[in-house]
């Protein structure tokens, strides 16, 4: 398990880095945390030409609040998102769903950019960025472009990112005081990727956003369930969250079941979403 | 400050030896493995060219190499079904390998794999060993062969055919146990160096025995067994029983040494090893058991089959064999019935792991015990009491043969329910099911066996077949202690520990018996076939430490104090027989001022051998093989003795479902276990804590994958679960010490013990949760899917 | 391969170039092509054998070292990665094998270790756990260490080993 050859470059800058993407366009890959990426070379399930190794580039790594937005840098790791006072505060479904992610070394690595990039299905990142709606910035060498969330993630380990750009910043939409918020997840083991995962939040105006992943070749937001929670039922939000996925079977689940718990997990997110907003109204 | 243990300094410090840190030999060149990727294919043709063509690669041993130079192993099974190191002409499972690049790194080894072509012709493949028989469709694996049958025995013990005939009751259920394996953290390493003026083969590895394997691989390479050199570093990263089967390797890189004509290191990858290391078989099987409306057992019949994957190789067919002498468990019923099959399917191939067969044997006679009970209308924990051996009857003999030792079955049983308040928890599970929630208790006893008698393996022939071959026996294992002319002692253990802490407890025995400090004894662990003592059995496996492993090295220690005590006699001319060895000297009885020190007798052994009584050799340097007597081999009504002591365990849990999502949660898990005498109980807790995760991980987490087409599914940790921190329930352990009368300390194995029952407890336990429901666990992993799934076909049963 | 690079420049991207990184307070220079994983580069190229590689994909976690002071798998680190880094692996946290740390010496008490493959990691992890949290509950314990894999022990015991480091205050291995 040793991967293959490739050429190294370490950029200090996005410039350098995004010049080196597109010098090699297709050929090149980022490295960033590496915990998802590394493993795949190990394994040699791929290989790359070039990695571009963002971990030098200074400015990347930030988590700052920017207008309706937390705008937080591509290098950004796991960990400071968990221990961010401001994520705390605009965007708590963050550090909630941190919890789920691997494991605290490997949060220790792993970058916010890296697991949005990465678009694993089964990974909570992604289904939060869905759920609030937020967006991706790309920059490549004519610019930078901002993508939604739902424009962004294609299919299982596919994005509408170019070869040639550098994903530098996801924003997530701040939440207002007094929203409640709850990931509910449904694992083999502790830290294992999602079989399903909800993020949800349920907001002091009475409506809810909710994010699904595990359970499609994409993370989702089902819409109509977040009408019928907001309507107050949500039982029938938990069928039509369910109605929308499109699982598979594999290894550790049937596709009835994911379905199932599609179904299950959002109507306890969205219970739980509600008591602690309703909790935090109280406190 | 000291440690606990002797092992824990250089182990804390990153100062251990393990496999992979040696450079005993120069010019250290690395090897690669090309492996199928198919479950079954013809190999019509391998060129390795562009591979060799490569920069820094030395050499690629192919089929062609392997089959020529090397004999295939040699094995229990009467039939061919050729097992080499290295597929010759066809590749039976996904990871066989295919061919070995040696190169002059490991980067460099994997590079090269990519240049190999091979020529597959893919077969249909078949993975259920049940199919495999029973479907006439099924390919045949081995040609030669001409059944997927491997061997087949019918064992038969008592009269089963009356007990079935009068039982009040019969119960009969189809289980299916996983294949899983204990994946030490370390993988196999193994290091060869083909010395070609000698024709000597040196293999560092970190093999942990039997030793049996030594012949084998020396039979395959057709070397004399003198010139093939096993050398096993002091450390080894977790065994479980998985790294005996490191030897096929063994004689691959040795192969690949030679071949290449520079020594060669493999370290598996952690692909290789979920692929094609080792694990327990899976078994699909039928059992049967007849009852008395009271409740006592009056016979069992299974039918089985054990699933060894494309080959067989030895010591299989332990994963059935190995625990004959405890079929029956911790029960007196006298009546069984063995129909066995051992099956060649396009998995991975099989070996012992921890509990080697005992987790497949209880969880079926536990879930069938259950299943009575049920219908019985008893309760679990009475029926099993009804069918204890009592402690009167010990030593016991089994219906099998086996020959246990000691034991208070009922006194471990009281102590459970005791612990766990069983009474308290059925009120607490009524109360749960009135809310409509699913809570479960379960139970699971048995028999653990240590020190496997080698006996055993000749199960695999009938009776009629062992007349005409010599029989085997015994569970040898030696110690050698030398004391230098300073009194300073030393002690080499050929028992190749993997953290068992042998060090530490043969340096505390020895210091014991020689009424020394501890600090004052030195213990040398690994091995070297070529420089010390070494034997058939020698190692670690079937938790034989306890039992076997200190009795060799307490009686050792003895046989040097009886020769420094005739040193100290002759030296102040007294008779042996009147001296005393008190405080470290040696005395005469009533005259404590005559004495002569430890130190001293040494001293004389090694300055002065003109001063040694008539008939004394000078130098303190003594080995000592024990064995123990009760290891025989089969009668010819096939009952063997095949373990030396057993030790006994019963445990409880309770499990909670959630009927959402099918979770199991364990909420408690009770175990008490009697296994004589314990020596050190943070150690022994530690061994069962161990074994309890390791039984945990098979009953709800662990299981090398496979679909129906053979493809394999679990080649990472990402996907073989390996329970981790978060996933371990609240272990509650008691102990019930009954000495053995077997071993010199009255101890006996325990470090496979919580393998055997855990999950058969935990099958029980669920199944119990889900009564309400009619639902039986059955089949292991149990996991929240297949949990969830079962609830949804209940529910669709009540509706109709 | 030759032939698709460019130019002498491009081909500088493939070599190997040199690693100059300070591991347990020593500097240590060495080279490495970029796909080198750390790991190997530790145990083969500065011979330190204590960080041991139990899955080359990140799960066990016994390859775990502190760089620049925060855990990271090596297996999952390239050697030129660690170019200009502080490193601190199993070797480093004792002052010398007489003078273990707290958390070391609890671990033996405790009979936290078995076959002791890994513990390098276990005890990385840990300390740097311990930095963060001086006094972690039992939960917080096992959450922390969750990506660690011991196959031996069961976990129980190297549970009460960090709690006993933690109570009987940290000394040594800063
Ligand atoms: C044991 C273990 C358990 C894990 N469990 C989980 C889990 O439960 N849930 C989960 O979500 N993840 C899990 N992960 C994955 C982990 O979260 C990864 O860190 C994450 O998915 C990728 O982040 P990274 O920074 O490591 O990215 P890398 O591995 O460096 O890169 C991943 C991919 O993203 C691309 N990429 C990264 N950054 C950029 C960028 N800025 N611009 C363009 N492309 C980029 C890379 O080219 C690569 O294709 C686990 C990993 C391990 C080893």
């Amino acid at each position: 398990m040793k991967p293959s050859i490739f050429g190294y470059l370490s950029p200090d800058t996005r410039a350098e880095a995004i010049a080196a993407l597109s010098r090699y366009a297709g050929d090149a890959k980022v490295l960033a945390g590496g915990q998802s990426l590394v493993p795949l070379l190990n394994f040699r399930l791929t290989s790359f030409r070039y990695l571009v190794d963002i971990n030098r580039i200074g400015d990347l790594a930030y988590i700052r609040s920017d207008g309706d937005c937390l705008a937080i840098g591509a290098l950004t790791r796991h960990h400071a998102v968990e221990l961010s006072a401001d994520a705390a505060r605009d965007c708590a479904i963050l550090p909630e769903a941190m919890q789920f992610v691997g494991h605290p070394v490997i949060r220790e690595r792993g970058t916010c950019g890296g697991s949005i990039a990465h678009a694993d299905p089964s990974a909570e990142l992604p289904a939060v960025l869905t759920a609030l709606g937020g967006s991706v910035v790309l920059e490549g060498p004519s610019g930078a472009r901002t993508v939604d969330a739902e424009d962004f993630f294609l299919g299982y380990l596919m994005t509408s990112q170019q070869p040639d750009e550098l994903l530098v910043e996801t924003r997530f939409p701040k939440l207002p005081a007094g929203t409640g918020v709850a990931f509910e997840e449904l694992a083999r083991r502790h830290g294992d990727f999602a079989i399903v995962g909800v993020a949800c939040a349920a907001l002091p105006d009475g409506s809810f956003r909710l994010g699904i992943c595990g359970a499609s070749s994409v993370p989702f937001r089902p819409r109509d369930a977040e009408h019928a929670a907001a309507d107050g039922d949500l039982t029938l939000a938990g069928h039509l969250a369910a109605g929308q996925s499109e699982p598979e079977a594999d290894l550790h689940a049937t596709a009835e079941y994911r379905r199932a718990m599609v179904s299950t997990l959002t109507q306890r997110a969205l219970r739980r979403a509600v008591e602690r907003k309703e909790g935090s109204t109280r406190g | 400050m000291d440690l606990y243990r002797v092992e824990d300094r250089r182990l804390l410090t990153g100062h251990g030896a393990f496999l992979d840190d040696l450079q005993p030999v120069p010019n250290i060149h690395h090897a690669a493995i090309l492996r199928s990727p198919y479950p079954h294919a013809r190999i019509r043709g391998i060129d390795a060219s562009r591979a060799l063509a490569m920069e820094g690669v030395v050499s690629v041993l192919t089929g062609a190499d392997v089959a020529s130079m090397s004999r295939p192993f040699p094995s229990a099974l009467p039939r061919q079904a050729a097992y080499y190191s290295l597929a010759i002409d066809k590749a039976r499972f996904v990871g066989e390998p295919v061919a070995v690049v040696v190169a002059r790194n490991r980067y460099l080894a994997e590079d090269a794999l990519s240049r190999i072509v091979v020529d597959y012709e893919p077969l249909p493949a078949v993975v259920d060993p049940e199919q495999a028989v029973i479907n006439p469709d099924a390919p045949i694996l081995h040609e030669d062969v001409g059944t997927n049958i491997a061997l087949h025995r019918t064992l038969r013990y008592g009269d089963p055919e009356e007990a079935f005939r009068t039982a009040d009751l019969v119960v009969k259920r189809r289980l299916r146990f996983p294949k899983y394996g204990s994946t030490p953290l370390e993988t196999f390493g193994v290091l060869a160096s083909w010395d070609a003026a000698e024709e000597v083969l040196t293999i560092w590895s970190n093999f942990h025995g039997p030793f049996s394997m030594h012949p084998v691989v020396a039979q395959a390479l057709g070397i004399a067994s003198n010139k093939l050199r096993f050398i096993v570093p002091g450390d080894i990263g977790g065994g479980f029983g998985i790294k005996t089967s490191i030897y096929p390797y063994m004689a691959l890189i040795g192969l690949a040494s030679r071949l290449a004509g520079v020594p060669v290191k493999w370290i598996e990858d952690r692909q290789e090893n979920l692929s094609a290391s080792s694990s327990g078989t899976d078994r699909v099987s039928e059992v049967e058991l007849a009852a008395a409306k009271d409740g006592t057992i009056l016979g069992i019949r299974m039918k089985i089959y054990d699933n060894v994957g494309g080959y067989f190789r030895p010591p299989e067919p332990g994963c059935t064999f190995r625990p004959l002498g405890n079929y029956v468990g911790g029960y007196s019923f006298r009546n069984l019935d063995v129909d066995a099959y051992i099956v060649f399917t396009n998995k991975s191939l099989t070996g012992p792991n921890r509990g080697y067969g005992c987790p497949h044997l209880y969880f079926g006679i536990e879930r069938v015990v259950d299943e009575m009970a049920q219908q019985l209308g008893l309760d679990p924990a009475e029926v099993r009491r009804r069918n204890l051996i009592p402690k009167s009857a010990f030593p016991y003999r089994t219906p099998t043969g086996g020959l246990y030792d000691a034991g208070d079955y009922e006194a471990c049983l009281d102590k459970l329910l005791d612990a766990a308040d069983y009474a308290g928890l059925r009120r607490l599970q009524a109360e749960a099911r009135a809310q409509g929630r699913l809570l479960g208790i379960g139970f699971a006893m048995g028999v653990d066996p240590s020190v496997s008698n080698m006996g055993y393996v000749d199960i695999a022939a009938s009776a009629e077949e062992r007349k005409h071959r010599h029989p085997k026996s015994g569970a040898t294992q030696g110690t050698t202690i030398q004391v230098d002319d300073l009194g300073k002692v030393t002690v080499e253990i050929s028992t190749t520990p993997q953290g068992q802490s042998h060090e530490t407890m043969v340096r505390r025995h020895v210091a014991k018996e020689f009424q020394i400090p501890e600090h004052e004894v030195m213990v040398i662990s690994g091995m070297d076939t070529a420089t010390r003592g070494w034997t058939i059995p020698s190692g670690s496996y079937s938790s034989r430490f306890a039992s076997i492993g200190i009795s060799s090295a307490v009686v050792t220690a003895r046989k040097v104090l009886e020769k420094l005590q005739r040193i100290a006699a002759h030296q102040i001319e007294a008779n042996a027989e009147d001296l005393e060895y008190v405080d470290g000297s040696f005395r005469v009885k009533g005259a404590p001022e005559r004495s002569v020190s430890f130190r001293h007798a040494a001293g004389i052994a090694h300055w002065d051998p003109a001063s040694l009584p008539p008939g004394t050799d000078p130098g303190i340097y003594v080995t000592h093989y024990h064995t123990m007597p009760t290891a025989l081999p089969p009668d010819d009504q096939d009952r063997v003795n095949s373990s030396n002591t057993y030790g006994f365990m019963v445990d409880m849990c309770v499990v909670e479902i959630d009927r959402e999502t099918g979770e199991i949660q364990v909420q408690k898990y009770y175990g008490v276990h009697d296994s004589g005498v314990i020596l050190d109980h943070k150690i022994a807790e530690g061994q069962i804590r161990g074994s309890f995760v390791h039984g945990l991980g098979g009953a709800m987490y662990e299981e090398m994958s496979y679909d129906a087409d053979g493809a394999f599914l679990t080649g990472s940790f990402m996907d073989y679960l390996c329970p981790t921190f978060l996933e371990v329930p609240p272990l509650e352990t008691h102990y019930v010490e009954t000495p053995s009368p077997f071993t010199v300390l009255g101890s006996k194995g325990i470090g496979e013990s919580a393998t055997e029952t855990v999950p058969a407890c935990i099958a029980n336990a669920v199944t119990d949760a889900l009564r309400p429901l009619g639902i039986e666990v059955n089949e292991l992993p149990v996991t929240p899917s297949k949990v969830w799934g079962w609830l949804q076909e209940a529910a669709v049963h009540d509706q109709s | 391969m030759a032939d698709m690079r460019k130019d002498s420049a491009e081909d500088a991207l493939f070599e190997a170039r040199d690693v100059s990184c300070t591991v347990n307070g020593q500097i240590y220079r060495a080279k490495a092509e970029p796909r080198r994983l750390l790991s190997d580069f530790l145990r083969e190229d500065l011979n330190l054998k204590g960080t041991h590689v139990g899955c080359e994909h990140g799960v066990c976690g016994a390859c775990t070292i502190l760089l620049n002071g925060r855990p990271a798998r090596s297996c999952l680190t390239f050697a030129v990665q660690a170019d200009g880094a502080e490193i601190t692996t199993v070797e480093g946290l004792a002052q010398s094998p007489a003078r273990l740390t707290r958390l070391q010496e609890s671990f033996s008490e405790e009979h936290a270790l078995q076959c002791g493959f890994c513990t390098p990691g276990m005890l990385v992890t840990a300390t740097a756990l311990l930095q963060d949290n001086p006094s972690p509950t039992a939960d917080e314990v096992k959450h922390y260490l969750s990506g660690q894999l011991c196959r031996c022990t069961g976990y129980e015991q190297i549970v009460s080993a960090v709690l006993a480091a933690a109570s009987g205050g940290q000394k040594g291995g800063e």
